[in-house]
């Protein structure tokens, strides 16, 4: 019974961060860019939702308030790599070395308990009657489906093409007129205002905002967007792609759950979740050396024209 | 329709690097005008093509495209008025996007992109319309993604790309070298057709020195960052390769037998 329990919380846990991980989904796979500002703006979006909600704020608006407080961060992170022509990498690492100041100061300490205090998630099992736990994974699983259909939309959109056309090919777009340093901040924004929101409801299920809490959350997200890609493969359409990214982190969530009850320490899970993730990269890789290798033969086939052809010079 | 006056690049001035790329380049371009550039590597071609773009800043002078002085013009903005097809088939198009999809975005060149849709079904009966022009049956695999067609067919279709709205001008970077004799042959009669269909006026660099003079209605060649010599009318229609090759030497001081102009 235990177990059900855990896995019941997995899938809630692997809902709310599957938003984080949708949101690495885009600069990692659409932007083709490796943003580290995530584990930064996973514990903004915490923090500003935990201080409002302390101060009587509207849980859903506090959602609301920590996503735009993430798309901010996002924006920097942009600003640093294209105006400043930063390398990626470099630029999202100073935003997250940096935010993790501000986070404090927002809070103003390293940790805000959301003690006593009305949640979205309390709220609504407080008017319906159902149980927390259930209302945490359908509430979740609604904004999920909610986002998916926003961010299906908006990639079909002029200017959502023109975002995965520079994550395609950069030279390209630009000669057709896009200013690619605004569509870079752009989806560099959108992606942290993704990570900002799924540590708002993070914070929210769980009670409690921490300035550590966004520490690996990159991985997390690229542990999710592998695992998806390795059971759904690549050639998916965009909305079932986002999906399959959603069933990563549910899977993630669920196989940490499953190690925790078995008696693996908590110490352990960020060992575990690299391990997973290089392990997961490192798979495709060897199995596609090995395909090749065992296609080798010394002495070619002969197709059965060129054993005709022997058996005819035989004669 | 473009007018270029007194232009000059130097990349990695001050350094050992220092490389004099254009010197005082001047050029006019009446509408209409197909004008062929020749000349041998390093001669400063693509840097004039880029230069016009907008790919790097210019050091000097003015560049004006249909009366707007485009020379500080950033090269986002500049993509409005310009149709470009490079000489690596890969450059022009997005491969993990579909043919439908690249030509959206070429549709798009210099309008606003907002919300609307990226695409609209009336575009696509248009877009399956333009690429019977192509003759290689896309208008059949309007969904399938670029970079499962070959260098030639992605090379047409960028073509295509840089025409769907009317460029006012269209720079042409060798973008048939990459592919093999037939289907180069293929790509540039193509854009003869658009060329003189469209009325467009264009900037096409080749090694091809036949190319050169039997296509387009004038010819330059440039040499160490010069327009050393400009042709254009009858006179340039009665050309021979070896004249060509004679100016070419003039110019060069008699090193060209080692250039790769000689072997085409
Ligand atoms: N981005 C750059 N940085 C430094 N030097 C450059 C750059 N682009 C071009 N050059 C230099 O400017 C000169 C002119 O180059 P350009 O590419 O215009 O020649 P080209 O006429 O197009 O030659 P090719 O026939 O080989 O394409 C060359 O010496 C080249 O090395
Ligand atoms: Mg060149």
């Amino acid at each position: 019974m235990g177990i059900l329990l855990a896995i019941q919380g997995a899938v809630s846990q692997g809902v709310l961060w599957g938003i984080m991980a949708i949101g690495v989904y885009l600069t990692f796979r659409i932007l083709d860019v490796a943003d580290l500002s995530v584990d930064g703006s996973f514990a903004t979006g915490g923090s500003i939702c935990a201080v409002m909600i302390v101060n009587g704020m509207n849980p859903l608006l506090a959602v609301l308030l920590a996503t735009a407080g993430g798309v901010v961060a996002g924006f920097v992170t942009g600003v640093l790599h294209t105006k400043c022509a930063i390398p990626a990498i470099l630029a999202g690492i100073l935003t997250q070395l940096g935010l993790y100041s501000i986070n404090l100061h927002i809070m103003g300490r390293s940790n805000t308990p959301l003690l006593r205090v009305v949640t979205l998630f309390s709220a609504l099992s407080d008017a319906t009657g159902i149980p927390l736990a259930w209302v945490t994974l359908s509430l979740g699983f609604v904004f999920a489906v909610v986002l998916i259909a926003v961010l299906y939309w908006f990639f079909g959109t002029a200017i959502g093409s023109a975002i995965r056309a520079t994550g395609n090919n950069e030279n390209m777009i630009r000669s057709l007129g896009v200013n690619t340093n605004m569509t870079k901040i752009l989806g560099l924004s959108i992606s942290n205002g993704l990570v900002a929101m799924s540590g708002a409801l993070v914070t929210q299920s769980q009670g409690y905002a921490d300035v550590k809490m966004g520490i690996g959350a990159i991985v997390i997200g690229l542990a999710s967007i592998i695992i998806g890609e390795v059971i759904f493969g690549h050639k998916l359409n965009f909305a079932v792609k986002l999906a399959s990214v959603m069933v990563g982190s549910i899977i993630y969530r669920t196989i940490v759950a499953v190690v925790l009850q078995l008696g693996l320490s908590t110490d352990d899970l960020k060992l575990l979740t690299a391990v997973l993730v290089a392990t997961a990269l490192t798979i495709p890789v060897l199995l596609e050396k090995r395909r090749q290798m065992a296609g080798y033969v010394a002495v070619p086939k002969k197709t059965a024209s060129e054993r005709e052809e022997d058996s005819n010079a035989d004669d | 329709m473009l007018t270029i006056k007194h232009v000059s690049k130097t990349f990695n001035r001050g350094t050992i690097n220092e490389k004099k790329a254009l010197r005082d380049v001047n050029l006019h371009l009446e509408p209409g005008d197909f004008v062929t550039i020749i000349g041998g590597n390093g001669a400063g071609k693509s840097t004039m093509l880029n230069m016009v773009a907008g790919v790097y800043p210019i050091d000097c002078g003015t560049i004006q495209l249909d009366g707007v002085n485009i020379s500080r013009m950033p090269e986002h903005k500049r993509a409005a008025y310009l149709g470009r097809v490079f000489q690596d088939p890969m450059m022009g198009t997005a491969a993990d996007m579909g043919i439908q999809e690249n030509l959206a975005l070429a549709y798009r060149r210099g309008q606003h992109r907002g919300l609307g849709w990226g695409i609209t079904k009336k575009e696509k009966e248009r877009y399956a319309e333009r690429l019977k022009i192509l003759g290689l049956g896309l208008e059949e695999r309007m969904t399938s993604k670029v970079g499962l067609l070959s260098g030639g067919q992605r090379q047409a279709l960028t073509l295509l790309m840089a025409t769907l709205k009317r460029p006012k001008l269209l720079l042409l970077d060798e973008h048939t070298a990459a592919l093999d004799p037939k289907t180069a042959a293929k790509v540039l009669e193509v854009t003869e057709n658009i060329v003189g269909s469209d009325h467009l006026t264009a900037l096409m660099v080749t090694h091809n020195m036949k190319d050169a003079i039997r296509i387009g209605n004038r010819l330059i060649m440039m040499h160490e960052g010069h327009i050393i010599y400009d042709v254009a009318g009858e006179e340039k229609k009665k050309l021979k390769v070896a004249d060509l090759l004679e100016k070419f030497e003039a110019a060069s001081g008699g090193e060209f037998a080692n250039d790769r102009m000689m072997l085409s």
